[in-house]
């Protein structure tokens, strides 16, 4: 049996991270998806700082985690709000189309 | 109740925004009514911030919360900047027909989780206040939610903040890890300036904080969402919250990570140069006015940054008094496009100012005095920001970015003037019907004739400024 410590968890933090950002930059097809590795990122955070509070017997953390919590689900209900408001505009929420600004 | 009494201003707008949001909900179209008072709360709100001693030097909360003369300064800057916006906005949002109640509220909102990101002092307070104003800012950039444009923009801007919220909050993780402390003092002493994981740490925040601030390379949502976003939303965007991430900057690289400045110079440096050189040669080609505000906001907080390079306390003044006049001009330049109106419908191309000195001949004359003080001609007010910052820079002897800083000042100059050649030179078009508004004119004659005679007494600003020592 190995030992869980704390470099495990903390690549495992780095694993989700990672995946969450390849995740944004990577898809071409739907804007859901992005809002998904989003909520990845913000759990391999909570990941990290639970980790750290356990193994440095340190309360603040978990105390912070719960307050990440809290505004990702807001984040996310804005999120999803916003994307409803442009489908009602455009008729499609794939990446491509978000085009009409830039230069 | 000591400590209570120092955050009266939060209290008071925190407050308000319920009270005001109940008010919006049991009367009907009261857009007009909650639109004079969100002003006026904004008002009580600055006046409250002086109802401590202006010297006051606190921390509150078990250590999370500051009060002093930079969060006093900036707190102020923010409250007016968002005053006049407020005030120069009034009738473009009428008349674009996004007066709902929800509006003055959201402005309030950020403006209050801008308050509290000025003077946080630990890393939760600093991710709540933060969140609160990113939340807000979502909201009003997709506010117009019938146009296409400013759904796309909200959309743009939602996601690509987002993720940099995430990365600024593994930052804040490996740094809690890592100094086991989420306070900014205790973090200063625990941080061990070689553990890989701290450096990681920092590299994270700063790359969310240069998002907050538009520098290059995370600048690409700035353009998009400054002209996608309805004009007035723009306006606050280019004014207010920059004041708010630029006071955070200041606080993390120079309270916690103040050990650590070899590491993060040469970041800052880096920032600082590439925003200086796109904001200069990407606006070149733009037609349209909002997207070379934002290309030249880029390059603008290129030179705030470069002050906040030096490490030493001159640089962070001249950072702040950079920020200042940048405001000043900007509401001044906003307020010529909130101008733009024929038969109710807003223009926003370059080519719509064309020949405007033989129409509107005042108008024009604001428009060359901020125009060539956002190119740093002496002696307007643009012209010392960028001398004060320069100086702060050669002190340290940062030569290179003092030069490449001179020569994008160069480059920016030309399409400052390019827009004066098209309203001096060019054939005139239709008239545009002048408003009626009383602050949209206030706004632009006061940022102008402050502008125009900073030079005459310009103490008075650096004496204000002259009281920030962070270090």
């Amino acid at each position: 049996m190995i030992n869980i410590a704390l470099g495990h968890y903390l690549i495992l933090a780095a694993i989700i991270f990672m995946i969450g950002v390849v995740g944004i930059f990577l898809n071409r097809k739907n804007v859901i998806i992005i809002l998904m590795s989003i909520e990845l990122i913000l759990l391999a955070v909570n990941i990290n700082l639970v980790s750290f509070s356990i193994f440095t017997q340190d309360l603040t953390g978990q105390i912070f985690t719960m307050f990440i919590l809290t505004v990702a689900a807001a984040e996310a209900a804005i999120g999803l709000a916003i994307i409803v408001a442009y489908y009602r505009n455009k008729g499609s929420i794939r990446i491509e189309d978000i085009s009409s600004l830039k230069g | 109740m000591d400590q209570l009494n120092l955050i009266i201003p939060e209290l008071f707008l925190t407050t308000s925004i319920m009270i005001l949001l109940m008010l919006g909900v049991f009367y009907k179209n009261s857009f007009n009514l909650i639109f004079k008072l969100s002003t006026i709360v904004l008002l009580a709100t600055f006046i409250l911030l002086f109802n401590h001693s202006v010297d006051t030097s606190a921390t509150l909360f078990n250590n999370s919360y500051t009060i002093d003369y930079l969060s006093l300064f900036m707190k102020a800057l923010t409250l007016v900047a968002c005053i006049f916006v407020m005030l120069s906005s009034f009738d473009y949002i009428k008349l674009i027909g996004i007066n709902k109640i929800e509006y003055p509220i959201l402005i309030l909102s950020a403006t209050l989780g801008m308050m509290i990101m000025i003077s946080s002092y630990d890393l939760i307070v600093f991710y709540m206040g933060l969140e609160l104003q990113s939340l807000s800012l979502y909201v009003l950039v997709s506010f117009n939610r019938d146009s296409y444009r400013s759904t796309e923009a909200g959309l743009k801007y939602f996601v690509l903040s987002a993720l940099s919220s995430g990365l600024l909050l593994y930052g804040c993780s490996l740094i809690y890890g890592f100094s086991n402390s989420t306070n900014f003092d205790l973090i200063s002493q625990n941080i061990d300036q070689f553990n890989t994981g701290s450096i990681f740490g920092i590299v994270f925040i700063l790359v969310g904080l240069a998002f907050k601030v538009s520098a290059v390379p995370f600048h690409m949502w700035a353009p998009d969402v400054y002209e996608g976003s309805p004009t007035s939303v723009t306006a606050f965007f280019a004014i207010v919250p920059k004041v708010a991430a630029l006071t955070v900057f200041i606080r993390f690289l120079y309270v916690p990570f103040i050990n650590l400045v070899d590491q993060w110079q040469m970041i800052i440096i880096f920032i600082s140069l590439a925003s200086m050189i796109l904001g200069a040669v990407a606006a070149i080609g733009q037609t349209n006015l909002k997207r070379l505000m934002a290309y030249s906001a880029i390059g603008h907080m290129g030179y705030a940054l470069a002050g906040l390079a030096t490490g030493s306390n001159e640089g962070i003044q001249s950072a702040v008094i950079y920020l200042s006049i940048y405001l000043l001009m900007n509401l001044g330049i906003f307020s010529c496009i909130f101008m733009m109106k024929r038969k109710d419908i807003f223009y926003e191309d370059i080519q719509d100012l064309s020949g405007l000195s033989k129409n509107h001949p005042i108008i024009s004359v604001c428009l060359l005095v901020l125009l060539f003080s956002l190119a740093g001609i002496p002696p307007l007010a643009g012209f010392f920001a960028k001398f004060y910052v320069f100086m702060a820079v050669i002190k340290v002897e940062m030569y290179t970015l003092a030069i490449i800083g001179l020569i994008t000042t160069v480059i920016s100059a030309f399409y400052y003037l390019r827009i004066i050649k098209i309203i001096y030179f060019d054939d005139p078009k239709e008239i545009f019907e002048i408003d009626k508004n009383l602050g949209l004119k206030v706004s632009l004659f006061l940022s102008t004739i402050i502008i125009l005679i900073y030079f005459i007494y310009p103490s008075l600003l650096i004496d204000m400024v002259s009281n920030i020592n962070v270090i």
